[in-house]
């Protein structure tokens, strides 16, 4: 026989000024079952939840029903409490009063009659309610980093500073991402390269880290603590273990005629290729799409020159599998395309370019070995536009809602740099807004204007028309002066807009995360727990979840390594106990819930059984796995039998609401 | 044709490739068959019959037979070979433990459609170049062979056997069936006038499970509708849960698993068109999600086990012809 | 279904919400005060996906006069595919009770995140409008297996 305590909470006023809370108490005191029904100011004090433990004792209670604020607030506190009387604390339910009745409802008639209804329906559930025990599962103590990038670096640095095995799985050649391509960072103007490849050596040479460049993730299973991961080693037909990175091979490649992606296309490389001087692993791939062997077998001139034999033509995709107890995703970021942007004349003139682009004709390492030439003449350039906000905070389809955050402060950056290296240059900035919020960054700004004379104009580019003379004309609207303006550039900036890594969206697949619209992982709370995915043992690093510069993508990073950590330290994790479960007696064996377990939790397995004319027969019945099972009940839906069961939201349970409320 | 599966039967039996035969068994009258299991030469001899009556779909039985030990030959007109690769499809049936034959389909009579010419005491019945002479114990009655056929073969979706071992006679093509001529006719109706249709149809149900116990895509180990714990099971009280519900769920149940085979309605005591149910599912599904037929093959998605980012939304029922 | 002081049909709705979005967006608009009749129950489950088309086909069958089920937007899911289950799911059983004559304004579906409060409650201030206007869910009370 049940013996259920129902405990109403007045919550101040905020309950009992709307609910009768003595007549729901009184009502509900009638219900089947129900041995003692109390109302009371605060359930969630301290001497609220003595109340309920002590009348658990008292009454010796096997439910316990709450009819309180949404049990989303308190549904923890009132179990804890329980438990702490001794009693599972799974045979709580909460009836929400406040939210669902008290906070929305205006006469106390109609409200109380409701909060009721409520209450009944909760005394009808957790008359089924079962007594749950939360399983463990264990943690592989190795973590993921998805992305080489300077957040994957940062976190994998962290976690294997803590004492764990990490891999960073990087689809590009060498790690070291967008940073390694930047020239000077600001606002300190040290350069990328300096603070950045030590770093990149650091990844390399500890011992803890294992770096799967030139990979991508194929396929991932499991759960936290206990995720299996196959890593896709695409084929770079040269024998890692054996290349030296000497560069003799990109030396004689007759194929020099492959546009340098390192350097945004700007010049070429062969298609033997190292992407740049300090890339980690320092070993040459191959790029079939240019490679004259692997296209039309004839050439072979870098497997005759390399002196260790590492070259081969043969080599295939390879797949790897590797458990993991923890997942950072750090896939990054790319500028958008803005070929859509016709008024910039990107694709007319060579003069109008990226700021990335910029970035590398800045750059020591560069096409012009530093020198700032313009592109179609090789000329220095006396007068340069930037365009801000190219496709952020953008309303129409071609752009991007969001703004971008990174692009005032490298144009700032990138004006600065010039008027410090060439002063005869003029340089103009259009914005909508300058945002520069962060330590030191509006003293930045305002030396950028102040002090380098940068000439900053609120007000949109209108159009960019290349002239026959080879200048261009930028033709803008000055907003504060109310004019218009035409100014002849030799070159134009165009700031675009940043946007997720294409991969992020099939990872987020696989990896069950969730992402916003525009392609950003989406965090488990905004505020609260900012670097985690709602996805448990998943978490984020830098741009991946929305735009970010460096200082704050390597914050980020080292509290996603703190998380990370957090969880490796732990030997086993605590199961969510509302999970699936198959009556194997009634299972068919059909596989229909196999198909839509998102998390691949249920399996099948021939079991032996007792027949009722004593017979023995092997039947196949689902498994479910209540460590990966994350209990969302589609299963107990696709079963036609009706054998799978969600435990805390059982067929039964939720029938006997519907019925409780339906009385 | 008869004479050809019973030879055959035989060899394989003789052969040991197959110690028992599924298939009809003579009834007392020349239109009662019944599906029967046999294991001899002599059984085969005495009581195995396939002619216009042996409509009955052998697929389900093969769940049980195939727990039994050894090796069964079942002989399988198209239409119940999609059923068997469902049925295999759902791992209910081991394929291992089955010899199909494919033998060609009907059109396959329905006694009842005789009945209802008024013709009683029927004693036999003889296809004489599609004229039925219905032999009675009041004299010999005539009437054109389609006016007598079963429902389920009026709207034959396919003579093509989607799955076999062998065949005996020549295999067939999927056909146009225009089977839901009549689903598409009850859409056009208001939706008072089907609410009329429907309850004047389910009020004849008598709640004997015929349909149940005969649907190839009932097979589960326990009914929903005998399970205590589903919380719908409700023997006892007179106003239950189940008179109201019992079609529309069953029909839930097998959407995107029923393959149309029919028997439902065949047989129905009652003459309910169940099939119309499952046939309004399969419209559904087809015009909403992509053509899809149960039992086409073994690997197939059924299609509520899968979904597509930009299916329409269920507000699609209620724009669709609005009233 | 119940008749207040003033005559006017009172229809007792059924809100199915899930635990992630649509119940956490009931609580915004009880929050937010926004006000939403009593004729609305909401029973909470996991996921949109949990709720079987039996519960629904209860809730009517044992006198609701509506039934609105509540889930993340597509995309959105907690579990990442629960709700586009549940869109099949519950566009064939909707299809199917429309095909029986039910009206077809007793049932809804709708996507409501958690911080769609004003959503919620407009949602079903509009949904008990429409099933008051139907009026007491006689149809499918009605259609029936013959008593023995």
């Amino acid at each position: 026989m049940q013996r259920i305590g129902v405990f109403v909470c007045h919550c101040g006023t905020n309950i009992a000024a709307t609910v009768d809370v003595k007549a729901v108490a009184e009502a509900l005191g009638h219900e089947p079952g129900v041995v003692i029904s109390q109302d009371y100011q605060y359930m969630c004090s301290e001497s609220g939840q003595n109340l309920i433990k002590d009348a658990v004792k008292e009454h010796s209670l096997t439910g316990i029903v709450v009819c309180s604020c949404s049990p989303r607030m308190h549904e923890n506190t009132f179990r804890k409490a329980a438990a702490a009387a001794g009693l599972n604390p799974y045979l709580v339910e909460i009836a929400n009063i406040r939210e669902q009745c008290s906070w929305i409802h205006k006469e106390i008639a109609t409200a109380t009659e409701k909060a009721v209804i409520l209450g009944r329906a909760a005394v009808a559930k957790v008359h089924l309610n079962a007594p749950l025990t939360a399983g463990e599962s264990p943690v592989v103590k190795r973590a993921l980093v998805i992305g080489g990038g300077i957040a994957g670096i940062q976190t994998a640095l962290d976690i294997a500073e803590a004492g764990f095995e990490v891999d960073i799985v990087e689809k590009e050649p060498t790690i070291g991402g967008k940073m390694a391509q930047i020239d000077k960072t600001f606002p300190t103007l040290d350069c990328a390269a300096c603070i950045l490849t030590p770093k990149m050596v650091e990844c390399a040479q500890n011992d803890k880290i294992t770096i799967h460049s030139f990979s991508e993730i194929a396929d991932v299973k499991g759960f936290v603590g206990n995720f299996t991961v196959t890593i896709k080693k695409k084929a770079r037909f040269v024998d890692e273990t054996k290349c030296t990175g000497c560069g003799l091979c990109t030396e004689k490649c007759p194929m020099k005629k492959v546009p340098n992606e390192f350097n945004m296309g700007l010049d070429n490389r062969t298609a033997v290729y190292i992407p740049f001087a300090q890339a980690v692993p320092k070993v040459a791939a191959i790029d079939p799409n240019y490679c004259l062997m692997l296209k039309n077998g004839k050439c072979g001139v870098c497997s005759k020159v390399c002196s260790v034999g590492a070259i081969d033509y043969k080599q295939t995709d390879k797949f790897v599998e590797e458990k993991y107890g923890a997942i950072v995703v750090a896939t990054g970021f790319n500028p958008i395309k803005i070929d859509k942007y016709e008024e910039f004349a990107y694709n007319q003139s060579p003069d109008v370019v990226t700021s990335l682009e910029l970035e590398r004709l800045m750059n020591a390492a560069g096409p012009n070995g530093g020198t700032l030439l313009r592109p179609s003449d090789k000329k220095h350039p006396h007068t340069i536009v930037f365009v801000q906000c190219v496709g952020s905070r953008c309303e129409d389809e071609k752009g991007k809602p969001y703004c971008s955050k990174i692009c005032c402060m490298y144009t700032a950056k990138h004006a600065m740099l010039i008027r410090e290296k060439y002063p005869d240059t003029e340089v103009y900035v259009f914005y909508i807004d300058v945002r520069t919020p962060g330590k030191n960054f509006d003293e930045f700004y305002r030396r950028a204007v102040e002090q380098y004379g940068v000439h900053y104009i609120k007000g949109m580019v209108g159009k960019v028309t290349p002239k026959s003379d080879g200048k261009l004309d930028v033709q803008a609207a000055d907003l504060l002066a109310n004019e218009q303006l035409h100014i002849d550039a030799d070159m134009v900036v165009l700031a675009a807009a940043i946007e997720p890594d294409k991969s992020a969206r099939p990872l987020a697949t696989m990896l069950t995360t969730q992402m916003d619209t525009n392609d950003f992982f989406t965090e488990a709370h905004p505020k609260l727990r900012p670097v985690e995915s709602a996805t448990a043992g998943i978490f984020l690093s830098g741009a991946c979840q929305g735009p970010k510069d460096i200082p704050e993508t390597v914050a980020q990073a080292s509290a996603a390594a703190a998380k990370a950590i957090g969880l490796l330290c732990k030997n086993s994790i605590t199961c969510n106990p509302c999970v699936a479960s198959s009556d194997e007696l009634m299972c068919n064996g059909c596989s229909s819930c196999e198909k839509v377990c998102p998390y691949g939790a249920i399996t099948y397995i021939d079991k032996e059984f007792r027949m009722p004319d004593k017979t023995t027969r092997i039947r196949r019945v689902a498994s479910v796995n209540p460590a990966v099972c994350q209990g969302c009940g589609a299963c107990t839906v696709a079963c036609p039998s009706g054998a799978m069961d969600l435990s805390g939201f059982s067929n039964s349970q939720i029938m006997a609401e519907v019925d409780a409320i339906c009385k | 044709m008869q004479e050809a599966m019973i030879k055959r039967a035989k060899e394989l039996l003789a052969d040991g490739i197959v110690d028992r035969v599924i298939g009809w068994k003579k009834g007392e009258f020349s239109y009662d068959h019944t599906p029967a299991v046999f294991t001899s030469a002599q059984e085969l001899d005495e009581s195995f019959v396939c002619d216009d009556f042996t409509s009955a779909n052998l697929s389900k039985y093969l769940v049980k037979e195939t727990i039994r030990e050894g090796k069964i030959l079942a002989f399988l007109k198209p239409c119940d070979t999609y059923s068997f690769n469902q049925l295999v499809k759902e791992h209910r049936i081991d394929r291992d433990k089955v010899y199909v034959i494919g033998i060609p389909g009907g059109p396959k009579l329905d006694i009842e459609k005789i009945r209802a010419r008024g013709i009683t005491g029927i004693l036999n019945v003889r296809n004489e170049n599609y004229t039925l002479k219905i032999e009675t114990i009041y004299g010999v009655s005539e009437m054109p062979f389609y006016e007598a056929i079963s429902v389920k073969c009026e709207s034959c979706k396919s003579k093509k056997h989607v799955v076999y071992d062998e065949l005996i006679g020549e295999d067939g093509e999927v056909l146009d069936s225009n089977r839901f001529d009549m689903v598409e006719k009850l859409e056009n109706m208001t939706s008072q006038e089907r609410y009329d249709f429907w309850r004047s149809e389910l009020s004849k149900c008598i709640r004997c499970n015929a349909c149940r116990t005969v649907c190839p895509a009932c097979t589960c180990e326990k009914c929903v509708f005998e399970n205590p714990d589903s919380g719908i099971e409700n023997k006892a009280a007179a106003d239950s849960f189940e008179e109201n519900m019992f079609h529309i769920i069953r029909a839930f149940h097998v959407a995107g698993r029923c393959t149309d085979c029919g028997e439902c309605s065949r047989v129905c005591p009652e003459n309910i068109p169940l099939h119309l149910l499952n046939r309004k599912f399969i419209k559904d599904i087809n015009s909403l999600y992509g053509t899809y037929q149960a039992g086409e093959n073994t690997t197939d998605k059924a299609p509520l086990n899968e979904y597509k980012m930009d299916d329409c939304e269920a507000s699609i029922v209620h724009e669709r012809g609005a009233e | 279904m119940q008749v207040n002081n003033n005559n006017e049909f009172q229809p007792l709705i059924v809100a199915f919400c899930c635990n992630w979005c649509s119940y956490a967006g009931a609580d915004l608009s009880g929050t937010n005060r926004l006000n939403y009749p009593t004729n609305v129950k909401i029973i909470r489950v996991p996921c949109s996906c949990r709720v079987n088309p039996m519960f629904i086909l209860r809730a009517f069958q044992r006198g609701a006069d509506g039934v609105i089920l509540c889930g993340c937007h597509p995309g959105d899911c907690h579990y990442t595919s629960g709700n586009y289950f549940t869109r099949r799911r519950m566009t064939l059983l909707f299809s199917m009770l429309d095909f029986l004559g039910i009206e077809r304004d007793r049932t809804r579906v709708e996507w409501v995140s958690a911080a769609e409060g004003a959503k919620f409650a407009a949602t079903m201030n509009e949904f008990t409008e429409a099933v008051r206007k139907l009026g007491p869910n006689r149809r499918l009370e009605d259609l029936r297996c013959r008593k023995q």
